[in-house]
């Protein structure tokens, strides 16, 4: 793992209007490792992919690429960046077919004319390295079944060459077979050597296919554990706050209080 | 797609809603179109069918209403005819793929001919340069009410109601208190649907060029693709498709040249067939044909996609009002002037339901240029044929509600079809 994260955040605020969405969060990613961030509902893990994205940008904080800090106020900022974000909602065009919708925003064109054979043939041919399997790349999205746009709208976010793969609840909705192709496009993603910060409500997905496990709570760090050695019980406390309540309280207390007394 | 012969393996995994397996293989030679084609009506993809079965329909019956439809005389009337509006409908086939509506384009078209004939009889600007100016005219109205649409965020059906109003208003300040200006002879706007090829090798050539570049851009393709290895269409498809569009051409060259009465290419259907072809090579070909294609079928994705939403849709909105002015010329040019009611009237619905009709959603991000020709045709088909039969415009009005009533069902049935069977 290199030294110097490829994205690191430093005490990210962002607010909106009375609400405080974010506050003084950090995050780093390196190359081929996929963070997972997990936290409850609202506690800021899409607020937070989407300052990176660029579609809100932070209030407060800095960002780092590649240690260099970088503004990020619009999409196309991050894109230009090498950040390639998969949305919840897909946000894939129905009407258009695969190919249109894996070049979207990037099309290859001479002299403004579209090259659609040129698009086909890398179409077909990054769906091929990342065994994405789908029935021909020039039928409609709409024509595909759930676990398939999700794989296309995956592999569109590798059209651009992006170093960092952001992945908002890809397996939401998804049947179990449907899941693991998802997840297995993930790990094929990490040996590619792209960082993945991968959003999921599901425990058992995380600890499937992340190296470290970023919490997020009502907006601020809540801790990062290494999944290796980390229990599924402490990553579910750190989510729902139960390891902060009148009995952790107090021994942490009692024990600030022993290591006082025994300093 | 249709020009799939054999495609990948489907994934031996079962696979819940999987895609209908009869999209992935199609059989070789007219049995594989049959199939194909029969698929493509189950699940609602009509395209052009309804058009062509109507054009056929009305053609026939009014035919046998009155032996004097199908003259030549009559067909290149309605040649003529459609050309402005059909123009026109191509600038409203450009907004109802965003998924919006403009029903301005009457009233702009009111405008443009005010500009042109204020410009150039009233104050004597050169005929060229005034048409430029009507033309520029309609496009900065276009880019004013895409202003407001996008960038205020009003929704279009109501920025362009306004503009129905408030442009129509303009036009009758502007043509003063005679209310018309005649369209002076010899002029350019006269010479727009007044000006006919009367050399036979006009229309024979413009047929000969249009079969021989379809062709070649089909074998030009279908090479490309066999030395990229991808699936290519077999030289029977090409050659199907080219005789279907050779037999076409020249049946309207054919009628348009010899039979008595016949006054040759008319410069408005070769203005109007350029319109479609640059259209329709923008949208299909460029990649901001494709913005286009993307923000109508879900704008938050082609925002998302670092496409500029607000630039699409101000520049497809200055296209329509560009178009609408133009077509306002032709209208002025039909009519013998610019008037204060020019583009009034039922020339917004014509326009509109020549769009739909011709197969263009009215839901967004599905359609083509073509429809507004299909369409124009359909309509001014009704209107030449009900007016041999001596119909008073009040059924003509009647006729044309129902059939832009039957369209919209159409295009409403086709896409719940279409949900069914998993398309869009």
């Amino acid at each position: 793992m290199s030294a110097t994260p490829v994205l690191a955040l430093r005490g990210v605020s962002k607010r909106f209007g009375a609400v405080q969405a974010l506050t003084d969060v950090t995050l780093e990613i390196r190359a081929g490792e996929v963070v997972a961030l997990v936290g409850d509902n609202g506690a800021g893990k899409s607020t937070l992919v989407k300052t990176i994205s660029g579609v809100h940008p932070v209030d407060d904080g800095v960002i780092e690429w590649e240690g260099a800090p970088v503004r990020i106020t619009k999409p196309h900022d991050a894109q230009e960046l090498g950040v390639a974000t998969v949305y919840q909602d897909l946000a894939l065009c129905d009407n258009l077919d695969v190919v249109a919708n894996l070049y979207l925003g990037n099309e290859l064109s001479t002299a403004g004319v579209l090259d659609e054979i040129a698009m086909e043939k890398r179409a077909k041919e990054l769906l091929d390295t990342l065994s994405i399997r789908i029935p021909s790349v020039r039928i409609p999205v709409a024509a595909l079944s759930g676990g398939q746009r999700q794989v296309v709208a995956i592999a569109r976010a590798l059209i651009g060459d992006p170093k960092i793969v952001i992945l908002d609840e890809p397996t939401a909705a998804l049947g179990v077979e449907q899941t693991a192709q998802v997840l297995d496009l993930v790990e094929r993603l990490r040996e590619r050597d792209l960082g993945v910060i991968l959003i999921s409500h599901n425990m058992a997905d995380v600890l499937a296919v992340a190296d470290r496990v970023a919490v997020l709570r009502l907006g601020r760090n809540n801790g990062v554990f290494d999944v290796a050695d980390t229990s599924h019980e402490e990553i579910i406390a750190a989510i729902t706050g139960a390891d902060d309540n009148a009995v952790t309280r107090r021994k942490a207390r009692t024990d600030q209080l022993k290591k006082e007394a025994g300093a | 797609m249709n020009e799939q012969q054999t495609a990948e393996a489907t994934p031996e995994t079962p696979q819940p809603a999987a895609v209908d397996p009869r999209l992935l293989v199609r059989q070789r030679g007219f049995a594989g179109y049959f199939g194909e084609f029969v698929r493509r009506i189950r699940g609602g993809e009509l395209g052009s069918l309804p058009v062509v079965v109507g054009l056929v329909i009305i053609a026939v019956v009014f035919q046998l209403k009155n032996s004097s439809f199908l003259s030549a005389g009559s067909l290149a009337n309605i040649g003529v005819y459609t050309s402005g509006l059909g123009i026109m409908a191509v600038g409203i086939v450009f907004v109802l793929l965003l998924g919006e509506i403009d029903l301005s384009v009457g009233s702009v078209a009111g405008v443009g001919a005010a500009v042109w004939a204020v410009l150039s009889v009233t104050h004597g600007v050169n005929d060229w340069l005034a048409v430029l100016i009507a033309i520029a005219a309609g496009a900065v109205i276009g880019v004013l009410h895409g202003f407001f649409f996008a960038k205020i965020g009003v929704p279009a059906f109501v920025v362009t109601l306004a503009g129905f109003l408030g442009w129509s208003g303009l036009q009758i300040w502007m043509m003063g208190k005679e209310g018309s200006i005649n369209t002076p002879s010899g002029s350019l706007v006269e010479n727009l649907t007044g000006y006919y090829f009367a050399d036979k090798a006009a229309a024979y050539g413009l047929a000969l060029i249009a079969v021989l570049a379809y062709a070649g851009s089909l074998l030009l393709d279908s090479r490309r693709r066999r030395a990229a290895t991808l699936p290519s269409r077999p030289l029977s498809e090409i050659l199907l498709r080219t005789g279907v569009v050779a037999v076409i051409a020249f049946a309207v060259a054919y009628v348009l040249n010899e039979p008595s009465g016949a006054r040759g290419l008319p410069l408005a259907l070769v203005l109007f067939l350029g319109v479609l072809v640059v259209a329709d090579f923008v949208v299909r070909r460029t990649g901001y044909g494709r913005q286009i294609f993307a923000v109508g079928g879900n704008a938050e994705a082609a925002r998302r996609a670092g496409i500029n939403v607000n630039r699409v849709r101000i520049t497809v909105f200055a296209i329509s009002g560009m178009l609408a002015a133009f077509g306002g010329l032709f209208i002025a040019s039909l009519s013998g002037g610019a008037t204060k009611n020019l583009g009034s009237g039922n020339t917004l619905m014509n326009v509109i339901a020549a769009a739909v009709i011709g197969g263009t959603s009215l839901f967004g991000g599905r359609g083509k240029i073509w429809s507004a020709l299909l369409g124009m045709l359909v309509i001014q088909s009704i209107q030449q044929g009900l007016n041999l039969l001596g119909m008073a415009s009040e059924i003509q009005y009647m006729i044309t509600g129902a059939v832009l009533l039957a369209a919209v069902v159409i295009d409403s049935v086709s896409r719940r079809t279409q949900k069914t069977a998993g398309r869009t």
